[in-house]
């Protein structure tokens, strides 16, 4: 077996799929580009918060806002939605009809789409109890760290749809496996990033 | 799509890359599961649970880097590398270096503002 060479980071198409996999190597290099600068943002976002934590100008705090249990289950969401991505990329590159391709992209769609309104209504719940972006320093942060998260991840679900329409029209051509490789990437990276918010924001802040 | 049945090569290729992807689920499921238990049930000290959900935030998001990116230390393309660590060193300098500045200030300054 000869070695395996990783021409991008993500899942590589490999020779069954020559032009997709020629194609990918700068496209995928670019949106990897794009996706660090994305990772500055968010880890200066992070800094942000850190740096306001102390900022609650006697407003609700972690304790009274933020509930394990609901952040346990979006963090199970979306990781489970990162295996079920990791499985379309893999019918993808070996299936042989689209079928199983299409099934597991629904589940991840409607993971995503699970994920985003359970924060909705966590957001609901803390705003019931004055938790709003404009009440203290510390919320604002909150705010802007989790919901640029959930822009992404909602980005990420309305990029899914799209490709799941080209797939409908133009069927698995160059473009849509290049896309669906570059949208895996965007899917992985979005969890790291939850990690950091689960960790940082609401295990740190529940201790 | 071709109706050709996979080689043995790719049967192996494909079966060493699904094993990845279980591998790094259930490495995920344990490093998610661990801190999230300390918190909701255990009464250790702040920093001891602080502690045990750093080491296991960091370890997850090498796992993630690793078993769902496919991004390693061995087989990359030099390119990628580069900007993985490039992207890295700009975090610490930006990240360390604010928190170390705002933090050293606000003990000077204004100690309440400080988060423990």
């Amino acid at each position: 077996m000869t070695a395996r060479i990783n021409r991008h980071p993500g899942l590589n198409l490999g020779d069954m799929h020559e032009e997709a996999n020629n194609a990918s190597e700068s496209l995928v290099f670019g949106f990897w580009v794009f996706m660090m600068s994305d990772l500055i943002t968010f880890a200066l976002l992070f800094a942000t918060y850190v740096v306001m934590l102390g900022g609650m100008a006697g407003g609700p705090g972690p304790h009274e806002l933020f509930e394990i249990k609901s952040a346990f289950l979006e963090t199970m969401l979306l990781l489970a939605s990162s295996f079920t991505f990791g499985m379309a990329s893999l019918s993808l590159k070996y299936g042989r009809t689209k079928g199983r391709l299409l099934g597991w992209l629904v589940l991840t769609l409607a993971l995503g789409l699970t994920f985003v309104g359970l924060e909705l209504h966590d957001f609901h719940l803390m705003a019931a109890k004055d938790g709003v972006p404009s009440r203290s320093g510390f919320l604002s942060a909150f705010y802007a760290l989790v919901s640029l998260h959930g822009l992404h991840v909602t980005g990420a679900c309305l990029w899914l749809l799209t490709l799941l329409g080209q797939i409908a029209v133009h069927g698995l051509d160059t473009g849509v496996k290049t896309g669906l490789l570059r949208l895996g990437i965007l899917w992985h990276f979005l969890d790291i990033v939850w990690i950091g918010i689960f960790s940082v924001v609401y295990l740190g802040g529940l201790v | 799509m071709t109706r050709q049945d996979l080689s043995e090569q790719q049967k192996s290729e494909r079966s060493s890359e699904l094993r990845s992807y279980v591998i790094g689920y259930v490495l995920a499921l344990i490093l998610t599961l661990t801190p999230f238990a300390i918190v909701a049930w255990s009464d250790l000290t702040p920093v001891t649970q602080w502690s045990v959900i750093g080491a296991c935030a960091l370890i997850q998001v090498v796992v993630h880097f690793r078993f769902f990116l496919h991004v390693s230390l061995a087989r990359q393309k030099r390119e990628d590398l580069h900007l993985i660590l490039f992207t890295t060193l700009i975090l610490v300098i930006m990240v360390g270096g604010t928190l170390w500045i705002i933090l050293n200030l606000y003990t000077r300054m204004m100690p309440s503002m400080l988060p423990w």
